[in-house]
């Protein structure tokens, strides 16, 4: 006799088909981009014949150089500072007594995910433009605080899971055994926690490097990144380098989530 | 830096020979309207180099108490002793003492050998000594070939020595066991039962055992606390324990044991008699006023069934349990008790259902509990 199975969605009619329609929007799109970073025609729609020309040309392009080091020199920046603030808010809100107030932290840790991007941008903008009058000061560092801002979330929740999924009584034993808070910290809380900080610092770096409307604001002067480099790119002429550039980037994104699902995967 | 153990204190207020002792130690959860007492009152004093083991019921303060000891929680009021020096305040890595806990709590990213020299890493040892000892120790627990292995890859009894060699492996004054056994299966569990009673004759470490196993408790024991509702009902041997239970609970919990409600008819010198349904008894006992209600405690295998003398029953029914058979009987006045009749003896078959009997004591086996 057959067993009866609880309502499952596979068994709707059409199932199949709307799976693969939904497939085919999602990433068609995305193929055919990747497919035609490696054109050798100059057009973005018609097929020249295989050829790496676009990646050799983006790879010599001077500005394409400078964008690449500043989005890597940002995103770095941004993922190590949201990396350590991530993981002393982790702590903070899972390493100590239950205390007043303590969703609202949550909630001010999670704001960047809560508030409209353009609204921070505008906000930033306004913001670092009086710092800027004040104190003449134009570098990098204006970015790296704002991409740092919008990337702690990111880190944060990983580390948090890490150290919520953590069993406790580690601690208590580490304690039993003579090590003070602060070789507890560093023998046993720091080495369990790791692959929460290295994911949740990868997470930020992608999240960074993938930023343009936060950066477009933000930016002065001769500090594009990749990704407001290939906007401005865009509103010219549209060659395959574009294609090129971002299938590079993709392929970056691909590699560091493969790493980061890798981490927070669960071993058992 | 890191603290060495403390050495053996010399507090005046010592007892020679007391390892650890609680007095007076009471634990409230919670505040005000909801608090909740865990512990009460406690005190207790455990010997050096002795097995000690808090026997109880789950909820009943135990963990409680080895916690306040270990010095994960602070009592509410009372102090702990440690050989005679008041710990109360310390923090756990200050105490000597060290704990195996009900889920061993093993390191996952460390190996076995890096778990057993955690606590002499932290205490600073020299690489050689340290070395040295965590040798010493997977030998004790006979886990030479598993040094490099991870915990993740050690069965449950593994995991279990491991945890054991860690504890011990800093040589503490004293040993805490939070039902290390809980977790095994009933063949692992008797072979680390010794394996638990080797270590401790070996190392000479007092050793405070928490379970709810009365079995475990008077296999393996020195001595039993029988705690009851965050109190410490008895303290003394198995033997004491079992042929002496101090009150109704403990001759309860710990064996089977019939009882019987009556009263105290006559006393003359240490013998009293008491008034039963089915008619009287007399016993030692002391203490007891003439008048008084009491109970009687008897365990199934001191009960003797006989033609001649005792008291009238009748047999209701047998159970037969291998080595030995438990048989049912009502008093006359509608008291039940059960007998326990060993199977080597062959005088067991004859007695059927229905047949009339009469019921007596072994000498000296009624305890009067005055509830
Ligand atoms: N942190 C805590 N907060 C509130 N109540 C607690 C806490 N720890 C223990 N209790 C309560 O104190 C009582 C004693 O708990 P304890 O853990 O000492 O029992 P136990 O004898 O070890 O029981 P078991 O055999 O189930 O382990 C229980 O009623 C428990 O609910
Ligand atoms: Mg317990």
């Amino acid at each position: 006799m057959a067993e009866r199975r609880p309502f499952s969605v596979t068994r709707l009619p059409g199932f199949t088909a709307i799976a693969i329609i939904t497939f085919a929007l999602l990433y068609a799109p995305i193929a055919t981009l990747v497919a035609f970073s490696f054109n050798g025609s100059e057009s973005i729609a018609i097929w020249g014949g295989f050829s790496w020309r676009w990646y050799a040309i983006a790879w010599q392009n001077t500005a394409v150089q400078e964008a690449t080091v500043r989005s890597l020199v940002i995103a770095a920046s941004a993922a190590a500072i949201a990396g350590t603030v991530a993981t002393l808010a982790a702590l903070g809100t899972t390493r100590t007594r239950p205390f007043r107030g303590q969703t609202l932290i949550y909630v001010l840790v999670n704001q960047p995910l809560m508030v409209p991007e353009i609204v921070t941008a505008v906000a930033l903008l306004i913001f670092f433009s009086g710092i800027k009058l004040a104190t003449g000061y134009a570098g990098l560092g204006y970015l790296i605080l704002a991409h740092s801002a919008f990337c702690v979330p990111f880190a944060y929740l990983p580390i948090r899971a890490r150290l919520e999924g953590m069993d406790l009584s580690l601690e208590t034993a580490a304690c039993d055994l003579y090590a003070d808070r602060f070789q507890t910290f560093r023998h046993v809380t720091l080495p369990l926690m790791a692959p929460g900080i290295v994911a949740g610092v990868m997470l930020a770096f992608i999240i960074s490097l993938d930023d343009v409307v936060i950066t477009e604001f933000v930016k002065s002067a001769g500090q594009d990144t990749l990704p407001t480099y290939m906007l401005g790119q865009l509103r010219r002429a549209v060659t395959p380098e574009v294609n090129a550039i971002s299938t590079a980037l993709l392929a970056l994104t691909v590699l560091l989530l493969t790493v980061f699902f890798l981490l927070t995967r669960k071993r058992d | 830096m890191v603290p060495e153990p403390p050495p053996a204190g010399n507090g005046s207020s010592a007892a020679p020979g007391i390892a650890v002792e609680a007095r007076n130690a009471s634990k409230e959860f919670g505040q005000g309207e909801g608090a909740m007492r865990a512990l009460d009152d406690v005190s207790v004093a455990i010997r050096k180099g002795e097995f000690f083991t808090l026997l109880g019921p789950s909820g009943c303060g135990k963990t409680t108490l080895l916690r306040l000891i270990a010095g994960f929680d602070t009592p509410t009021s009372g102090t702990i002793l440690l050989n005679g020096r008041d710990i109360t305040a310390d923090p756990p890595n200050r105490r000597p003492v060290n704990t195996v806990f009900q889920s061993y709590a093993l390191f996952p990213h460390l190996t076995v050998l890096q778990n057993i020299r955690f606590g002499l890493d932290m205490l600073g040892r020299k690489r050689a000594e340290a070395d040295a000892r965590a040798a010493e120790m997977l030998a004790l627990v006979r886990l030479e070939g598993f040094a490099a292995r991870r915990t993740a890859q050690l069965s449950g009894g593994q995991q279990q020595r491991v945890a054991l060699a860690r504890a011990l492996a800093p040589a503490p004054e004293v040993l805490l066991l939070d039902e290390p056994l809980s977790a095994l299966d009933l063949k692992l569990r008797k072979e680390m039962q010794r394996e638990l009673k080797r270590l401790q004759r070996e190392t000479g470490i007092t050793f405070v055992f928490v379970t709810h196993d009365q079995e475990e408790a008077l296999t393996m024991s020195d001595r039993i606390g029988v705690m009851r509702g965050g109190r410490i009902l008895q303290i003394g041997g198995p033997r004491e324990i079992y042929n002496q239970p101090a009150n109704r609970f403990v001759a309860d919990f710990i064996g089977e044991t019939n009882f019987l409600a009556g009263e105290v008819e006559a006393v003359e010198g240490d013998l009293a008699t008491i008034g039963l349904p089915c008619g009287s008894l007399t016993v030692p006992a002391t203490g007891l006023g003439q008048g008084q209600k009491v109970t009687l405690a008897i365990r199934p295998e001191q009960v003797r069934i006989g033609e001649a003398e005792g008291l009238p029953a009748m047999i209701t029914g047998n159970v037969y349990f291998g080595t030995d058979t438990h048989c049912h009987l009502e008093l006359a006045g509608g008291a039940e008790i059960v007998a326990r009749l060993q199977n080597a003896a062959d005088d067991v078959a004859a007695l059927d259902e229905g047949t009339s009997v009469r019921v007596s004591f072994a000498p000296g086996s009624v305890q009067v509990l005055q509830d």
